[in-house]
């Protein structure tokens, strides 16, 4: 320690001690630089990123893979139709009966083809004979809209929840709080379970907003509003210490507006932590989605999803198991990357942080 | 203590009324189209929707429709127009299978959790530390569901192993070992979720405790290590497993267990639930989420009220 050697320790020989230390310029560095400069050396949650990312962008291309590669729709059955293998017919999906003295069960689905059949079946057939490559990229595209989505839509009320209970306390602070532990008394799935049935037989129609039956908005909203208190309530406890100290007095008694104070003030302080809740909460929903999905009671078939995947593979999980097993291998990346990622991320932005995502 | 109770007991009375109106605004209210419709399911006949408009007074004002709609529910007359079966009883039926898998598997998550925790905390820094993080993070990152298909395909269904039982439940009252051989594969793919959690929770606990000033104390009047590790360190490194292990369990007797008892086919609560989605079939639904939320609240007392009793400290509160 140089300031224990130095008996007088004033301002005047700080600035020169810390000059000495450092030998050049004193920079001013922002909390996110130097957060971006831990989060940098962190290799592991970088390539986890890299991972999300290009599963993001894999699932992008859907579109361009199905007209290009794949010559054929998320949708679209093939059945009793045939593909060229190495210049042999074979039928996409198995018919039954006796061959060469065997019988055989029909209604198999051929498996995956990799490049033997020019880009067609990669992954292999569904037992309606659509092409399972070609779903798994349509598949992640709504399984990822819904988690990007409802993650959004969910921390953005969160937030106007927990700012508008933390500032003003008293009746609003007792509002918002009833509100969560209402929701919070529910268990997560069941109360997403209840409303996603419910709604996919009619759909929601109120307040001039109209949802159809079908609507991948119903399982996004759905999802959004049951984890509204899992991020409400940490961040209102958060705004609640920070609204005791000094800054927020200096900024009231210079007669900042309430608006002023809780948006370039209060958010400011919290938004490191909105940040990791995000993208924990991305992991998160996109699991809620598979589960409700594989139910029944989010994304409705014929509409692709990795959840709707698995549950479709789950009967001829004997006879056809890359059906279940590669939707849920990508659920598996996508989900691990980001957890991965998130916790890097919380690591770099506040290394005391306790900011733990309850599964 | 005495008003701790009353007062936490009118609170979760409260709670158990505005869950019981939620659950009526979510079933008859918020959804569009006719609620008789929705409610008598794919197979109804006009009669069945004329039934359902009588009974649950739909043409009624909103406070007599939630009236009917809990009377309803709590006399035990609610009945699945799909399939001609009552609620309550299907619910009821669901229940030892329900239990006997959330707590097998709370008992296995538990003691390994405890476990792989402990032994983590000790070999700090070494290769354990990693793969109990790695550990943890697959563990919150696999859907529960897709484990127990991979789990049946590989260990049940002879890719490579057929040695477990391939899904279904077996009353404990009929054949206790097989009821355990059914439950063994369910049990660990419910519980592994939860080892690596809590593994990772209780070593960061105690790595925090061993650096208190009474468990320096503790070492420096000379107490054996192992005491001072089992009744200084790891006793108070517990409270909070405490209360977690009060919350998952709740959670997963109404959440998760759903997912698995479809995969495995055990006939149980969440499994009825399941069936119920996909007919479209909404009066088991609005059984279950009532019945399993005001047993997770109920529930929730008393964790409380054990919790209070253990620590007086947060009985204020």
């Amino acid at each position: 320690m140089a300031t224990e050697s130095t008996t007088d320790f004033t301002l005047d020989t700080a600035a020169a001690l810390a000059a000495a230390e450092d030998e050049g310029a004193i920079e001013g560095k922002s909390p996110w630089y130097l957060a971006w400069r831990r989060l940098r050396r962190n290799y592991v949650a970088l390539a986890f990123l890299f991972v999300f990312v290009a599963i993001v962008v894999l699932c992008l291309c859907a579109p361009l893979y199905a007209h290009h590669v794949a010559h054929t729709g998320p949708n679209t059955g093939h059945l009793g139709e045939t593909f060229t293998r190495d210049g042999q017919q074979v039928p996409i999906v198995s018919k039954g009966g006796f061959q060469n003295g065997q019988f055989h069960a029909g209604g198999i689905p051929v498996g995956p083809q990799l490049w033997h059949a020019g880009g067609k079946y990669v992954l292999g057939a569904d037992n309606q004979g659509r092409d399972v490559a070609v779903r798994l990229l349509y598949g992640g595209l709504n399984s990822l809209a819904i988690g990007i989505g409802s993650a959004v839509i969910c921390t953005f009320f969160a937030m106007v929840f927990a700012l508008l209970a933390g500032y003003y306390g008293g009746k609003t602070d007792w509002i918002i709080s009833r509100f969560f532990d209402l929701i919070w008394a529910f268990p997560v799935l069941l109360l997403a379970i209840a409303l996603g049935t419910a709604l996919s037989i009619n759909g929601f129609h109120h307040f001039g907003i109209n949802i159809k039956s079908g609507s991948l908005w119903i399982p996004t909203l759905v999802i959004s509003y049951v984890l509204i208190p899992y991020i409400g309530r940490p961040l209102r406890g958060q705004i609640l210490s920070l609204r005791e100290k000094e800054f927020i007095e200096a900024a009231n008694s210079q007669g900042a507006s309430s608006l002023r104070v809780m948006f370039s003030e209060l958010l400011p302080n919290i938004a490191s932590s909105i940040l990791v809740f995000f993208t924990l909460i991305i992991a998160n929903n996109i699991l809620t989605e598979a589960g409700l999905s594989f139910l029944g009671a989010g994304v409705q078939p014929p509409s692709p999803s990795w959840g709707t995947m698995i549950a479709d593979g789950q009967d001829r999980i004997a006879t056809a198991p890359w059906l279940a097993i590669i939707p849920g291998i990508m659920i598996v990346l996508t989900v691990l990357s980001l957890n991965v990622f998130g916790d890097g991320l919380r690591d770099a932005l506040d290394p005391r942080a306790k900011v733990r995502m309850e599964h | 203590m005495i008003s701790f109770v009353i007062r936490r007991l009118i609170g979760a009375l409260l709670v158990l009324i505005a869950v019981s109106f939620i659950t009526y605004l979510i079933f008859v209210k918020i959804p569009g189209g006719d609620p008789a419709f929705r409610i008598a399911g794919r197979t109804a006949t006009a009669q069945n929707i004329e039934d359902i408009r009588q009974k649950l007074k739909l043409d009624a004002p909103f406070y007599e429709q939630y009236w009917a709609m809990m009377k309803s529910l709590f006399s035990g007359s609610l009945v699945s127009y799909s399939s001609q079966l009552n609620v309550v009883d299907q619910i009821k039926a669901g229940i030892p299978a329900t239990f006997s898998l959330c707590i097998g598997a709370a008992i296995i998550w538990l003691f390994f959790g405890i476990l792989v925790g402990i032994i983590s905390a000790v070999t700090a820094g070494r290769w354990s530390d990693r793969v109990i993080t790695v550990m943890a993070l697959i563990g919150i990152s696999l859907p529960v569901f897709w484990l127990g298909l991979m789990a049946r395909y590989l260990f049940a269904q002879g890719h490579p192993f057929a040695f477990m039982p391939d899904g279904g439940y077996v009353p404990f009252t009929s054949n206790p070992w097989g009821w355990f051989t059914h439950l063994l594969m369910p049990w660990w793919v419910l519980a592994i979720l939860f080892i690596g959690f809590y593994g990772r929770v209780l070593r960061s606990n105690i790595l925090d405790t061993i650096n208190e000033d009474y468990v320096r104390t503790a070492k420096a009047k000379g107490l054996p290590y192992k005491r001072v590790m089992v009744k200084h360190v790891l006793r108070n490194s517990l409270i909070p497993i405490v209360t977690l292990f009060g919350l998952d369990f709740a959670a997963v007797i109404g959440g998760s267990a759903i997912l698995t008892e479809t995969v495995f086919d055990l006939k149980g609560v969440g499994w009825y639930a399941a069936q119920a989605v996909q007919d479209l079939d909404l009066p088991p639904i609005m059984g279950v989420t009532i019945y399993a939320t005001f047993f997770i609240v109920l529930f929730s007392v008393v964790v409380d009220l054990m919790y209070a009793w253990l620590d007086p400290r947060i009985r204020p509160t």
